[in-house]
């Protein structure tokens, strides 16, 4: 029985210093740090006497002092979400989420996090100093960072069957959740090489399945830290995808590869999509927006991507009829219908679904662009289009310029900054967070660690995903006045 | 459940799939204007936006690697 698909988004941003020192672990620290800071402010008296100094303990210029190793900052935020510097990214990981909607809703709530954070940057930054946010993939000279989702199965799973049934989507889902990308950064490649191709991160995948993320990338993800119960839950983290500016196409991301999941945990693939080699064939896809070459499949047979993804969507309904889809979290219909209707569009006139789909979007305004100023081919103008397509400065973003669909409330995303889920452990680390910051001495996926005030320090595991939510703890936490009682009525 | 529209299966995807009378050519082109005009519109803004050095931008654009 298909287990519930609690899932999370986590994107690591590309980052650029306008107007000081370039170091990206540097302003990823002051970036975070920024927006950690404002958000205590309601509790602490913040004197704003040093422009470039903060309460907090930092300031520009001593993070950038040769002698001071940057703490790698590593916060978790009242909504549950962490946000932390990783390598020499500002990575913003979503709490977990109960469906791909909530998930997606939470997503959207970590941009204008981000968002906000470079407002509050700016603040203790010299005079006229920015920091650049780009919620993309690569810089187009072989660099690429990841946007990486995470979903709950159930640990019975036979791994190599979830990896062959799991290979086909993740190789061909980029027909709709694409970001676009002017030029090639496959290895040997110049960049001129391809003018455009549908993903962000195609070209940087080297092997089918594997530990490695930063290196010989694996379509599939063989990273086993599930931060909760090992013996029932695998956490599938996927390394794959682009990050999207269309929320749209983040809702069919989570949401198509949940409904894939939850039909091959309970064995209900009953085609055999296996492709002959996925490495090639997740490049050859990328390479060829006019979507209609095909791929070779392990059985001999060849198809296009959209029909794999037709086959993949056909199952899905059988699988809806038969099963039910009750572990979506109540998004099952949308996403099938929604599935539906974006390969529809694909199939018959992708600029149809330039709406929902973050590659036709883009292409079509590099198209557009390219005409009205005589341009052909790879050209840099292009490519800064490309770029800038992901800029998270709303006044420069072209993403906010193309007529992508907007389903999120801006209120419902508002309160999903400081707010967790109701219905996940991310519910009871928010609101602990919120109620009582100075007692939280350490906040991870899987416990809390408390301080009482005298010793020992207490620690909580949330080892299941699905405990600690509004209904099983809200009551307590509301009625408990400090962290002392809070742990009391925990009981155990 | 939505209704299933017949899909085709070659490799020649012809993009005037719909059998269309004169009016509906002429919703066809006024759609297309439309469109064009909307283009435009979203061109003219980017034109505004857009990073005044493209090549400075493009070059400048290094990221470290990361997941």
């Amino acid at each position: 029985m298909a287990i519930p698909k609690v899932c999370g988004i986590e994107t690591e941003y590309g980052i650029l210093v306008r107007g000081a020192d370039p170091n990206p672990v540097a302003a990823s620290s002051i970036l975070i740090n920024s927006y950690v800071a404002a958000a205590h402010r309601i509790d602490w008296d913040f004197v704003d006497e040093h422009p470039g100094q903060d309460a907090r303990g930092f300031s520009w210029e001593e993070s950038l002092a040769p002698d001071v190793e940057p703490q790698l900052v590593n916060a978790v935020l009242t909504n549950g979400s962490r946000y932390y510097v990783d390598h020499a990214h500002p990575e913003i990981s979503t709490p977990e989420c109960r469906s791909a909607s909530q998930a997606t809703l939470y997503d959207r709530a970590a941009e204008e996090i981000v968002r906000r954070s470079m407002s509050l940057a700016r603040s203790v930054m010299p005079e006229g100093a920015e920091l650049l946010l780009y919620k993309n993939n690569s810089d187009g000279k072989g660099n690429s960072y990841g946007c990486h989702e995470n979903y709950l199965l159930d640990r019975g799973v036979p791994f190599g069957r979830l990896v062959s049934e799991i290979t086909p989507h993740f190789v061909t889902r980029q027909v709709f959740i694409g970001a676009g990308k002017v030029g090639s950064e496959f290895p040997g490649d110049s960049p001129s090489d391809v003018a455009f191709q549908i993903s962000q991160r195609a070209d940087f995948f080297e092997e089918e399945v594997g530990l490695e993320t930063t290196l010989k990338r694996p379509i599939v993800n063989t990273r086993d830290e599930p931060h909760c119960d090992p013996l029932k839950y695998r956490r599938l983290h996927v390394i794959v995808g682009d990050a999207n500016m269309s929320e749209v196409a983040t809702f069919l991301k989570l949401g198509t590869t949940s409904l894939v999941l939850a039909m091959i945990e309970d064995g209900a693939i009953d085609r055999d999509l296996s492709l002959a080699d996925p490495v090639r064939a997740i490049r050859e896809v990328s390479h060829d927006p006019t979507l209609r070459q095909t791929v070779s499949l392990r059985n001999g047979k060849r198809m296009s991507a959209l029909d794999v993804q037709w086959s993949l969507l056909e199952m899905a309904e059988r699988y809806a009829s038969s099963r039910g889809l009750e572990c979506l979290g109540g998004d099952g219909p949308a996403i099938i219908t929604l599935w539906h209707e974006v390969l529809n569009g694909l199939s018959t006139s992708p600029e149809s679904v330039a709406d929902v789909v973050d590659w036709v979007a883009k292409k079509r305004v590099i198209d557009a662009y390219a005409e009205r100023h005589g341009l052909e081919g790879y050209d840099v103008r292009t490519k800064a289009l490309d770029l800038q397509y992901h800029d998270m400065r709303p006044e420069k973003s072209i993403a906010a310029r193309v007529g992508l669909r907007v389903d999120c409330a801006a209120s419902d995303v508002k309160r999903a900054m400081v707010e967790p889920p109701d219905d996940t452990r991310a519910y009871f680390r928010g609101r602990v967070l919120a109620k009582w910051p100075e007692s939280v001495v350490a906040a991870n996926w899987d416990s809390i660690v408390f301080d009482v005030g005298r010793d020992p320090l207490r620690r909580v595991p949330m080892m299941e995903p699905l405990r600690g939510t509004r209904d099983l703890v809200g009551d307590l936490v509301d009625r408990s006045a400090d962290v002392t009682e809070l742990l009391e009525r925990l009981g155990d | 459940m939505a209704e299933r529209i017949q899909r085709s299966k070659g490799s020649d995807r012809d993009s005037s799939r719909v059998e269309s009378s004169a009016a509906d050519l002429d919703a066809t082109t006024e759609q297309g204007d439309r469109l064009k005009a909307e283009m435009d519109d979203i061109l003219d803004e980017i034109d505004d936006v857009l990073e005044t050095n493209a090549e400075d931008f493009v070059k400048s654009y290094v990221q470290k690697g990361g997941e």
